[in-house]
């Protein structure tokens, strides 16, 4: 049971680490990355060409931070040539437009790479931690690690920085932003950096837990379902959107028969929406007259 | 350039323009009638093809072209309307009934689900709808005495006044039910928009605030927004099952739900133009693409050269340049072709320029 616990937890974390992508650039541009669940399955699939012995075959602690500034280079890039251009325009346009983004990097990687899963080569494979008596994959304890770390230290940079809180600004008012002295437009491309590099990190912890392939982008939509019932635009809200339809997932496998488990996590979203739409952690505030 | 000197209320709801128009729409009414003529047997069947997806988009443009609401979750309303249609053609109701019986479920299914979802705003709405459309294969599989499950359904063979039509077997009675259906919508969609409900969808889409001023009941006309537009789509998803033959939940999948919303901005959105110009596309880019296959190969001689999902990659590219450049879709650009021609000498380049705008943040509302 508590094993189920634990992997529940760590898929958790990795829908979490998505979401977390959405919620950032929804934060800093008021925009939403459908390709959010693309860009990691490319951040995957970018260090398995670095690591993997029959590609590159660079060393793991070598290969992760190349391969993150590699997704946070092609994030700013994307801003700075393509999304940028329809600033200021409805939230909608944003939308589709990344939807036809996340089709193109799925045709792209599998061009690339070829449809067949492939498996990170991690040097922490195989290996088992004991603890309270319970038998646990170091992977899967690294994977809940490294994602508390980076949505503390996330919330930490939008609670405290300057530059944070910049970003915050320039999404809740773009022209006001302007006259404080927010460059509004470079500070998009930086959180679109940004949202490359978490797409990389969830790609990495992803890989190194099973098999990837083009399609795994998909599970973008999940992870929607993570930030919208966290509250679209809270960091810790899409942690524990993240946590709690990775717990959810293999209990309604355990409990419901089969068929019924998949609805679990879109049926739960769907609940919060009606009944709570701006999420469990809102950010929503009606503006007084 | 024509101009036309509207007297009266009447001469600004009336069907067309000017006479010329009228004749205009007309050729491409016959035009219609005459093609199981002009095309051969598999022509044709991609001729239909493009009417049903035509359809469908009519549906969907009513609903995020003039009302203004995203909807990501079409496909799950197709399904219903052929599942319907399907179903109770199965247990013995004939097609003539079934048909419209399919539209009027699917409408009302829409509806209900409709109003607890429509009470959400922008990125929701399209996020929830998106969930719809997720939830909708799921129901499919579980719902297996009706649906058939995993292995699906086949679609009854019709029977229509003692004759029997099916897509392979009388092609051209196919089509004439699909144009005869398609007709019956694009009438019902024209008049609405003359309609006070049609001008109350335009005035949500450009702003909830001074319609709800003028007196529109948004909660309500959205639902209907929805319903309305739920039929059509039901309509074209039960064309689409006889289309097909055989379907199953992977038919109608998110992937249907999100190409149905590219072609609707790739034709032009807010134009029933543009649902025709999208279907266009949509229908006929795999045969564009494998045309362009055969060329290159015979030219670099590389023999067949195939790359899986190369028709959603190409589609997609398509949709980023349209949205870059061309935001208001093919209609759009032809809009100013004719503007071009019509005003010559004397278009100027800013004439469709778009304001500068600034966004805000919608969680403070």
């Amino acid at each position: 049971m508590l094993q189920l616990v634990v992997s529940g937890l760590a898929n958790g974390s990795v829908y979490g680490l998505i979401a977390l992508g959405f919620v950032l650039i929804y934060k800093a541009t008021e925009a939403v990355n459908f390709a959010q669940g693309d860009f990691m399955m490319m951040g995957a699939f970018v260090t398995i060409w670095l690591a993997n012995s029959h590609y590159l075959g660079l060393d793991f602690w070598v290969a992760v931070p190349i391969a993150i500034v590699i997704m946070a280079i092609a994030g700013y890039l994307l801003d700075l040539l393509v999304v940028r251009r329809l600033f200021g325009q409805p939230q909608i346009a944003t939308v589709i437009l990344t939807i036809a983004i996340g089709f193109i990097l799925r045709f792209g990687a599998g061009a690339i790479w070829g449809h067949e899963p492939q498996w990170l080569e991690t040097p922490f494979a195989g290996r088992e931690v004991r603890m309270f008596g319970l038998v646990l994959g170091l992977e899967e304890v690294a994977v809940v690690i490294v994602t508390l770390i980076l949505t503390w230290s996330l919330f930490l940079f939008f609670r405290r920085s300057k530059l944070g809180l910049a970003m915050q600004a320039a999404s809740q008012n773009q022209l006001a932003a302007y006259y404080m002295g927010i460059p509004v437009k470079r500070i998009q491309s930086l959180v679109w950096a940004l949202g490359g590099a978490v797409a990389a990190v969830a790609g990495i912890l992803f890989a190194s837990k099973g098999a990837v392939d083009p399609s795994t982008g998909l599970l973008g939509i999940k992870a929607f379902a993570a930030a919208v019932i966290g509250g679209f635009g809270s960091l810790p809200g899409a942690l524990v959107g993240g946590l709690i339809i990775g717990l959810v997932e293999p209990f309604a496998a355990y409990a419901l028969p089969a068929g019924y488990s998949q609805v679990a996590p879109y049926a739960i979203m769907l609940l919060v929406l009606i009944f709570r739409p701006a999420g469990l952690f809102s950010q929503v505030q009606k503006k007084k007259v | 350039m024509r101009f036309v000197f509207k007297r009266s209320y009447d001469d600004d709801i009336r069907w067309f323009r000017h006479r010329t128009q009228m004749m205009y729409y007309l050729v491409l009414l016959g035009l219609a009638v005459a093609l199981p003529w002009l095309l051969d047997d598999f022509f044709l069947g991609e001729a239909t093809n493009v009417l049903i997806w035509a359809i469908a988009g009519m549906g969907l443009m009513l609903l995020t072209g003039h009302t203004g609401q995203v909807s990501l979750g079409h496909a799950a309303f197709m399904a219903v309307g052929a599942y319907t249609n399907a179903v109770m053609m199965q247990r013995g109701v004939p097609f003539i009934a079934a048909l419209p019986l399919a539209g009027l479920i699917t409408g009302i299914v829409g509806t209900i689900v409709a109003m607890p979802v429509l009470r959400l705003h922008g990125i929701y709405l399209a996020i929830a709808t998106l969930a719809i459309s997720v939830l909708a294969e799921d129901i499919i599989i579980i719902a297996e005495p009706f649906t058939g499950g995993v292995s699906g359904l086949a679609a009854p063979p019709i029977e229509l006044f003692g004759m029997q039509v099916s897509r392979y077997g009388t092609p051209t009675a196919f089509y004439f039910i699909t144009l005869v259906v398609l007709l019956a919508v694009l009438f019902a969609y024209r008049n609405l928009l003359r309609a006070p409900l049609g001008r109350a969808f335009a005035a949500i889409r450009d702003s909830e605030v001074s319609a709800q001023a003028m007196g529109v009941n948004i909660a309500r006309t959205k639902a209907v927004s929805f319903g309305l537009s739920c039929t059509a789509t039901g309509l074209a998803g039960a064309l689409l099952g006889h289309f097909a033959g055989a379907f199953n939940h992977e038919t109608f999948n998110i992937v249907l739900s999100i190409q149905l919303l590219l072609m609707i901005v790739i034709g032009g959105l807010g134009s029933i133009h543009g649902a025709f110009f999208g279907a266009m596309v949509i229908g006929f880019l795999p045969q564009v693409i494998a045309i362009g296959r055969d060329v290159t190969s015979s030219l670099f001689g590389l023999g067949s050269l195939t790359i899986p999902g190369i028709e959603a990659g190409v589609f997609a590219l398509i949709l980023v340049i349209f949205i870059l450049f061309e935001p208001m879709g093919i209609y759009g650009r032809w809009l100013k072709i004719r503007t071009y021609f019509e005003l010559f000498p004397f278009y100027r380049k800013g004439m469709f320029k778009r304001q500068k705008s600034y966004l805000k943040t919608e969680r403070t509302r």
